[in-house]
Order: structure tokens, then sequence, then C-alpha cells
């Protein structure tokens, strides 16, 4: 691709040279429809997913799950519970795969990290004063590098939408850059808090500002406003890692959450990265569920379609 | 059935076909004439485009039994339908809307089992599109002298209406709701190839009581449309197809007292500014050149690019088409289904033929064709000019023609170089720009920043060769007032 929102690689790395550069950069976007990406989202929502395609979605979306506890109630009882889950999620049925992720505040990490010691299951953390950004940097600096000292191996950030809101593009990409340093090896999902940033070219722009400053990931929501992730808003920022990938080259990954309960909602999601992306990004390594409750719905559904019969809801493990 | 047709990605759909189990075929029709179903004497086949299995044979009216259709509609039309107040008249239409919805799966499966367009759009685009035109005139039946047209507007009396093969029950709603709503009783011929849900409407019209006579269906091709546009006692004629049959009906009607509507071709620009939103133009590009294989009078089949994102666009395109599921249009993932009928398929592989002979480029994403029925891959041509046959002829089908512009008024100037003027789009974030763009567009419908987008209460026809008169929405009743 060539043309506007796309310079050459040696380009993209001057573009946080300068407040100026990066609102050029950034307000030089194309567009977002939203009219024609609700559509698109839309019209991939009527997909039929049907049985051995719907075998296969439902295995693929138990392996993306990010299995989240964040709550100012969680102790170190129910994280080591959630870990056991993660686990295996399934106790009755080995061939149910594992979870991608636990996601737990920086407290917890200890104790998630001795629970899931030997495992293949990644431990993030949200940091960054998490839900609000409302901290100041050295705050958010020491929390990051406290969660990694922990064990945590992804970090969840969130953006500064104060900043960015009032046209700052500078400080929000300083402080993803200064986090991404505090991460050292580990890696790094930025949460754009989209309900916030209002419209989809802002999610747009968003979206390359993040992966501009060195985002692993990016991640739609907190979990934590009422409008949490949605699919046009997931759809955008796929196009965004889409283009990124081929201006660049490095690809990044992208992490819906919040809102997300059912296996039908869960199989969307797949499908939009299908006719989106492509199978480039249908792995673990590039897509993630930041969900609680989906994860039973899976189960659920995995064992309908292996027995033929619905089971009831205490046949599944609460966390 | 349809053969699946591989994909090659890790996430496969599994084949998810709408049942046909809903649809009850019967192995013969006859014409809807007088509120019954009576025999004809000639019978044609009508087969399934996507498999060429045969569904059922229909008859072949001649001209005596369109007298027939005509009379009855006469003797409705002046002893009950015409005098019935517009009160009344709504009722039966709001009955007719209400079926529509109720057995809109029935109706949306045998749309695409006839016309081989896919599933999704028959059951999400069409249907809702149908009943709404229903519900849409329905409301208008009693409002009649607060439309603009004088304080009593009277019906014109017998329609005969004949209708095209791409959208066979959206365009018989077009046709009839406005008709009905105004007093008018009509004689309706589907398209030879598509005549089955026309059928099935006309049991509707059992159902809903509807007086015998206001509606009369009668099947055939060629010669039966011409005996109902000829025939001396209709006092309207309602045409949807080609501008070479709609040049001549208007030859067949001049200096007769009857009134004529005509919406015919089009080749319509769908015009791509520097500054559009690109994911949702090239979505906007394919639904105006693909959606229902491209037989749509008003596709986008001129694609003008600013030549500064030019590269971008068509990269886009390209991937995007590459993501298009072909194969059989009762599979709910199908975007594309079948051409419509052998004719319409030898015809599009033609132009497609000459485009490449004139020395634009060809291409088409990888996709396996079934071995059985009508399929033509979508296609773009890029290297096209004003000069190319497949930039100036209506190919309806899935192939676009691409070419370039570099400033807006090159843009508006190309976009209205055709004999045509039923639909443009534009594409850009700059809203005083459209509004530029639309005041200089010789075409009936301008769309900005989306395509192919409908709905009862907006009219919809062309300019110059595109045809005359207005369908849809309040310019709609003119049509079938006595104004």
């Amino acid at each position: 691709m060539t043309g506007t929102i796309t310079p050459a690689r040696s380009d993209l790395a001057e573009v946080g040279r300068s407040e100026a550069t990066l609102r050029t950069f950034l307000h030089g976007l194309p567009g977002v429809d939203q009219i024609g990406a609700d559509q698109r989202a839309a019209m991939l929502g009527t997909r039929s997913i049907k049985t051995t395609a719907k075998a296969w979605a439902i295995d693929l979306a138990i392996r993306m799950v990010d299995l989240t506890t964040l709550e100012g109630a969680d102790t170190p009882g129910k994280v080591r519970a959630l870990c056991t889950k993660a686990l295996r999620p399934n106790p009755a049925d080995p061939s149910c795969p594992s979870v991608a992720a636990i996601c737990v505040y920086p407290s917890m990490v200890p104790v998630a990290a001795d629970a899931l010691r030997g495992s293949s299951v990644h431990l993030a953390s949200v940091a960054t004063a998490f839900p609000s950004g409302q901290a100041p940097l050295e705050v958010k600096l020491a929390d990051t590098r406290a969660a990694v000292a922990a064990g945590a191996d992804e970090i969840d950030m969130v953006i500064n939408r104060g900043a960015f809101l009032s046209g700052r593009y500078r400080a929000v990409y300083d402080e993803i850059v200064a986090v991404k340093e505090a991460c050292g090896d580990a890696h790094l999902k930025v949460i754009l808090e989209t309900g916030e940033l209002a419209t989809y070219d802002n999610v747009r722009r968003a979206s390359w500002l993040a992966m501009l400053a060195g985002a692993d990931f990016i991640k739609t929501s907190t979990g934590k406003v009422p409008s949490a992730a949605t699919l046009p808003v997931t759809l955008v920022m796929l196009e965004a890692v889409r283009d990124f990938r081929a201006a660049t080259g490095r690809q990044v990954g992208v992490k819906p959450a919040g809102g997300i309960r059912t296996t039908k909602d869960a199989i969307r999601y797949l499908v939009l990265v299908n006719e989106t992306v492509g199978d480039d990004w249908l792995h673990p390594d590039w897509f993630r569920f930041g969900a609680s409750t989906l994860l039973n719905d899976l189960l659920m559904q995995r064992t309908k379609l292996t027995t033929g019969v619905y089971s009831g809801p205490d046949y599944f493990t609460l966390d | 059935m349809v053969p699946p047709v591989p994909i090659t990605n890790a996430f496969e759909y599994a084949p998810s076909p709408e049942s046909r189990a809903v649809v009850q075929l019967k192995p013969s029709y006859g014409l809807f004439i007088n509120g019954e179903f009576v025999e004809g004497e000639d019978r044609i086949k009508t087969v399934n485009p996507a498999s060429e299995e045969v569904l059922a044979e229909v008859v072949e009216a001649s001209a005596a039994e369109v007298d027939r259709a005509v009379r009855a509609a006469r003797a409705a039309y002046e002893k009950v339908w015409g005098p019935m107040s517009g009160r009344e008249r709504a009722k039966y239409l709001f009955r007719i809307a209400r079926i529509i919805q109720e057995r809109s799966r029935e109706l949306a499966v045998l749309e695409s089992l006839n016309n081989g367009k896919p599933i999704r759009e028959s059951r999400d685009v069409d249907l809702p599109l149908v009943a709404a035109h229903f519900f849409y005139y329905a409301g208008w039946a009693d409002k009649l002298p607060h439309a603009g047209f004088g304080p009593a507007p009277a019906p014109l009396g017998v329609a005969g209406q004949v209708i095209p093969w791409n959208f066979p029950l959206l365009m018989l709603a077009w046709k009839i709701a406005p008709a009905l709503a105004c007093g008018n009783t009509v004689v309706l011929k589907p398209a030879e190839t598509t005549p089955l849900t026309a059928l099935l409407f006309a049991e509707i019209c059992q159902q809903a009581d509807l007086p015998p006579g206001v509606v009369n269906i009668v099947t055939g091709a060629g010669e039966t449309g011409r005996a109902l546009v000829e025939h001396p006692d209709t006092d309207k004629v309602a045409f949807t197809g080609s501008t070479a049959v709609g040049r001549g009906i208007a030859r067949a009607v001049a200096g007769t007292r009857k009134r004529v509507t005509l919406e015919l071709g089009g080749k319509a620009a769908n015009i791509v500014f520097d500054d559009a939103p690109v994911d949702q133009a090239v979505e906007g590009i394919v639904n105006g050149i693909f959606f229902n294989q491209g037989h749509v009078c008003c596709a986008g089949s001129r694609l003008l690019v600013q030549e500064s994102v030019y590269d971008e666009v068509l990269a886009s395109l390209k991937r995007r088409m590459a993501r298009l599921r072909i194969g059989d249009p009762l599979d709910k993932n199908t975007d594309i289904g079948a051409i419509n009928s052998a004719a319409q398929l030898e015809r599009i592989r033609n132009l497609a033929e000459i485009g490449s002979q004139e020395g634009a480029e060809r291409w088409s994403p990888p996709c396996q064709l079934p071995d059985r029925g009508f399929w033509f891959a979508p296609t773009i041509f890029t290297g096209v000019t004003q000069a190319h046959r497949i930039a100036r002829e209506e190919i309806f089908g899935p192939v676009l023609s691409v070419l370039t512009f570099r400033t807006p008024a090159e843009a508006v100037e190309k976009a209205n170089n055709t004999p045509y003027g039923l639909s443009a789009g534009i594409w850009t974030e700059k809203g005083s720009r459209i509004l530029w763009m639309a005041d200089r567009l010789r075409a009936g419908v301008v769309w900005a920043n989306t395509f192919n987008k409908f709905d009862p209460a907006s009219p919809f026809g062309g300019y110059k060769e595109s045809g005359y008169g207005r369908e849809g929405g309040r310019h709609g009743l003119e049509a079938y007032l006595n104004v």
C-alpha cells in the first residue's frame, strides 16, 4: 500500500518527534464514516457459524480469553481459584484448552504468579493507575515496574484520555513510550478506553498513536465505563493494525474487553477478525478477549456441541 | 444443490444453508386473473439459476389471456376499487404488508431460488423493503388530497406493469403499492425468468381477501409483455428494464392516451475523493457493483478515483474482493450468488471480453465457481477510459470499470459523460463538496458516503436514457394519479 495513510517506514519513526508532526500525522489519517463502519460490523454479525466451524471457533475463543478479575474485593483466595480455572477451564474434559492469560490488579500479581508458575498461561496486570489513569507519571511507572517485578509478563496500561481529548498527543505518546520502557520484556497492551473517545476518528487516531509509541497490543476498554467493546470499534482498531503492519512491517495485537458475554458475541468478533485482517491475527498471540463471564458460556456451548445436550450452569465452575 | 466452494483460510465457515422446506413449490402455476388461478395454453419452465434445476412450469400468456386479465382489471376498477374510499383501500394494503412480513422467510427463500441472489440480501434487503413499500403507500391511500396534487386527485384506471428479473418482488412492490393506493387496478407481468414470487404474491392477495381483479398477474416473455403494453384498454404503462425495450414501449404508446413511466438502464459513477473515508468507501464500491451480482440498474459500475489515492484505494479494493464469498445463494454466508440466466451470463462474458480486447486490465480474486448454474467471478477492469465500451455500456453484472480523475470538475464531467443518468455516488469527508457535486451531477439519485440505499419515502428515477417518471415517495403517487 502506498498513499496518505502509509508513509515509508523511515518517516514513521520521526512522527513522534514533536507535537506538530504527531498532530499532522494523526489528523492526516483517513476518516471513518460512522454509519458505514456500523453497517459493515452489523453485516458481519449476520454470518452464520455452524457445526465444525463453530467448534473450531469456540476452542480458539477459549484460548484467547484473558480471564479477568478487577474488583476491589479481590483476595488471594479468589485469584488462586481463577488461576486454577484458567489452567483447566473444564476439569471434566481434558481436551478443553487453557485460556490465554489471567488479568489482575498489581497487588494480586504475586499470588497469580505462584499459581501459574510453569504453565503456558500468561499473567497480565493492569497498571498506570487503572482505570482512570489520573495519576502522576512517576506513580504510573512505579505501578508498572512493581507489577513486572512481581511476575507479570503482560501489562495493560490506560492512556491519558484527558490529554488525548484536549489534543496533547505528545503527552499521551511520551507516557506510552515511558511505560513501554518500564515494562522491559513484558508485553504492553494499551487501553484506549474507546467509550470515552466518543468518535471512530478518535479511535483510529488513538490506535495509531499507541502503535507508534510501541504498543504490542491495543485494547478497547477498561470495562469500568458504561460503553465497552463494540464490534464497530474493534473493526476500526483491526483496520488500524492491518494498515500499521503494511506501513511498518510490525504486527500489533487487538483486545476487545468488556461486555463480551456470550459465545455468539465471541464468534462475531472472530468473524470480524477473519474478514478484516485474516489468518495472521486468528491466534492468541494477536487477538484476546478481556472477559470474565464469557468463559463459562464458551464451555457450555462447547459441551453442547460434543454431547448434543445443554447442561445447566451448575455443571461449570463459578471461577 | 450447488457444491460448496472451498475456502483456503483457517477459519472455514461450514455450510449454513437456509432450509427450502418453508417453500411449497407446485409443479405448475396458472395465471392470476380476477382473483383466481386459471390455466393457459402455452407453458414455459422456470429454473434455479444456481443449479439449472427446473423449479416449476408457468403459463406463457397469449394476447387473449392478457385481454382477459385487462378486462378483469377494468371491471374491478369500475365496480369496486375505483369507487372505494381511500381508507378502505388502505386496510387492504396494510393487510398485504403484514402478510408479507409474516411470510417473509418463505418469500425470501423463493426469491433466492428463482433469482439466484444470496439469501442474506433477499432476507435483509429485498423483503424488508417490499413490506416497507406496502406500509408506506398504505399510509397515503386516505391522504391523497394532501399530497399536493389538488383537492381530489383521481386515479388513472387500469395500469399495465412490466417488471425485470433483478428484484422480482421489490419491483412488484414499487409498481403495485402506489398504483393500488391511488385507486388503480393492475395487470402485472413479471420477468420471464423470475415469475415465482409474483405468483406467491398472488396467493397473498387471496389471503388478504383483496377484491378479485384488483391485482392480476400474467406470466410470460416478451410477447406477453408486448400484448400488455399495446392493449387498447390500459390507461397507464409502467416499465422497468432495459433502455432498448423501454424505447420500444415509448414508441408503442406514442399517440395513445396512455401515461408512461420508464425506469431503464444506468452506468453510474461512484466517485472517490482523496479525503474519503477509505475503508467505508471500499465497502461502498463493493456494495455498489457486487450487490445482487451487479444486476442493479443503479449499480456503481464506473469507479472514478482521484489519482492521488488510486494505488491505496485499488489495493484495499482488491484485498476486500478476495474476501467475497461466492456460491450457493441459499447459504447464509454467501455474498455473491448466481447470474440470473444463461443469456445474461453470455452478455456479461461478451462485454468483459471486449474490455480485455480494448486493452483494459482485467482482475478477479482467486475463486472457484460451481460447475452447474450460471456464474461470473467479481471482476474489475483498470486502465479504463471514457472511450472504452465497458465504460459506456451497461453490463448489468459484477464487473467494475475503474477510471481516474484529477479535479472535482473533471469528476463531474466524466460522471455526466454518459447517455444514462440514474444514480451517482460521492465519497468525501467534505460536506461542501458533496453539495457542490450533487448540484452538478445529472443523475436521479446521488448518494453521499453510501451507495444502493433505498427507502420507500425517497423518490427514485432517471435523467436522459435512464427513463422518466419517479417511483417512491410522494413523487411516486404522481405516476398513478390523473394530474
